[in-house]
């Protein structure tokens, strides 16, 4: 099994006319790749009627309820993070309660509110209730607000993380851009918080830098926009370590920390 | 056959990564099935005298059948003329340049020197957009990128001048490519280390807007994993001769004459 811990789609209401072919090519090559399962986030409207990391509600229910169609026609390879906007309590955890009740497997943060922020409080208890992973955006050591996010780097998903300590992280997009360095320092001792490879970076020392900080129990394979790359860090990955670590990082790690009965090997 | 124009030796000053030495760059060749690589020497690319990492490159490769030296020119610096026909005598498919990094005007007076003396001697002109992606590079990491217009710039400078390319992405293939006559367009190629694959097919697109015959396998190794341009191409349905086209058949044809 292969498990693509950050997977995105689009639909037709994004800015993307090519919308059908780039969620075809995604799952051709999840094919080659021998990617099992997909689980993916929608940003909204991916920019459209509203910011791709400040999503207004009605993008945030209608990009939801594109990736739960997705999920229904795909339903041995999609799974569903239910995309939310932390500035919007009430229908985040509305929002929330009812994609997982339709089926979603985890919470996308995108960079809607820092990391650090108390409104993250309400979304992590309702991830911990119900026992489902969150999947954080992060630029990998944040010196300044960039434009178009309100995004977190890795030590401040280390304050969340230890403000819910029964909650487990996903530390989106090592290879995401920003020094990962720095969020690798920052999660070293954080038991909670996961790293998932995915990324358009593909560094030399990057992958043997999050085994030695996080360590092979805490590594997530993903692709995020580029899946080349993340093919790339799997053969990589491969001569690094053992066979049954490397199973570990392809889907182990993730049945771990996903709801039971998420993936049929569970 | 597959052809890496675009490998280092040496360190990097701004972070530490594995795998610079001429043998794990062997190993790496080898685990990755690459047959050749062009190599240039990093440390250099940094000091003031870039020139001066050349002799260290052309005893290095010399040991090594697989490697083929890309040494350093400055052409800001006197003396540099004689480096060309060092490194035509050292069998260096390239020479490379890396004016911001030596702070000099990307398509000023002495680089378009360069690019004509290159066109003379038949030599391919190297030159990165960039080394690092920008959003991580290091506080004191300050060298701009290439510009696209240097490289439009350059290629219509001198008739004879051949541009080898290396880490430019799709937005800037098309710029300069649409922006270039049919002419300037053939005597440019591509290096495969910094365009996206699937979802979003940039490589795909490229291959057949821009034509599969402007592009080459590079790598950027050991900054980045050499795994990446393979596995770009392995999502690619290209079939064999086009595959071999970009893996060898490209810089051969192209670049190697």
């Amino acid at each position: 099994m292969l498990i693509d811990v950050h997977a995105h789609f689009y639909h037709d209401q994004t800015p993307r006319a090519d919308w059908r072919e780039r969620n075809a090519s995604r799952l051709s090559a999840g094919d080659k790749i021998g990617v099992t399962h997909h689980v993916a986030s929608i940003l909204g409207s991916w920019g459209l009627t509203s910011p791709i990391y400040f999503p207004s509600p009605r993008d945030v229910t209608y990009g939801n309820d594109a990736l739960l169609v997705l999920q229904r026609q795909h339903p041995d390879r999609v799974r569903g993070y239910v995309t939310v906007n932390p500035n919007y309590t009430t229908h985040a955890r509305a929002e929330i309660e009812r994609c997982l009740g339709a089926g979603m497997v985890g919470i996308k943060l995108a960079a809607s509110r820092r990391a650090t922020d108390p409104l993250l409080d309400p979304i992590s208890e309702l991830a911990r209730a119900r026992g489902v992973p969150v999947l954080q955006h992060v630029w990998q050591h944040r010196r300044r607000d960039w434009p178009g996010q309100e995004a977190s780097d890795g030590a401040e998903l280390a304050a969340l993380a230890a403000r819910h300590p029964d909650v487990r992280f996903i530390l989106a997009h090592i290879g995401g851009g920003g020094d990962w360095q720095h969020s690798l320092a920052a999660l070293r001792t954080v038991a909670n918080v996961y790293v998932d490879v995915s990324g358009s970076g593909v560094d030399g020392g990057m992958l043997e830098a999050c085994l030695e900080s996080v360590g092979v129990e805490r590594l997530l394979w993903g692709t995020d926009l580029t899946m080349e790359t993340g093919w790339a860090k799997l053969r990589y990955l491969a001569h690094l370590l053992s066979p049954a670590q490397l199973e570990l990082v392809k889907w182990k790690n993730a049945v771990r920390i996903f709801p039971p009965g998420a993936f049929p090997a569970d | 056959m597959r052809i890496d124009v675009n490998a280092f030796l040496g360190a990097y000053p701004y972070r530490r990564v594995p795998g610079t030495a001429p043998e794990r760059l062997m190993q790496a060749l080898e685990r990755v099935q690459i047959d050749e690589a062009w190599v240039s020497h990093l440390p250099s690319l940094f000091w003031r005298q870039p020139m001066e990492g050349n002799a260290w490159l052309y005893d290095t490769v010399a040991r090594e059948r697989r490697l083929r030296p890309v040494p350093a020119v400055h052409p800001g610096l006197a003396g540099w003329a004689p480096t060309l026909g060092e490194a035509v005598d050292h069998g260096a498919p390239a020479v490379r340049c890396d004016p911001a990094h030596y702070g000099l005007d990307p398509a000023g007076p002495e680089v378009r020197v360069l690019a004509a003396a290159c066109g003379a001697a038949k030599l391919p002109l190297m030159m990165a957009v960039r080394l690092e992606d920008a959003r991580q590079r290091h506080p004191n990491d300050r060298a701009a990128e290439l510009p696209a217009a240097a490289v439009r710039a350059l290629i219509r400078s001198d008739d004879a001048v051949r541009l080898l390319i290396t880490h430019a992405d799709r937005a800037f293939i098309e710029e300069v490519h649409f922006g270039s006559t049919p002419d300037e367009a053939a005597r440019m190629w591509w290096d495969i280390s910094w365009i996206w694959g699937p979802p979003e097919d940039h490589l795909a697109m490229l291959v057949e807007t821009v034509g599969v015959e402007r592009f080459v396998f590079g790598t950027g190794q050991p900054l980045r994993i050499p795994e990446n341009a393979v596995a770009k191409l392995d999502l690619l349905d290209l079939g064999a001769q086009r595959r071999a086209a970009i893996e060898s058949e490209n810089a051969r044809a192209g670049l190697l004459h």
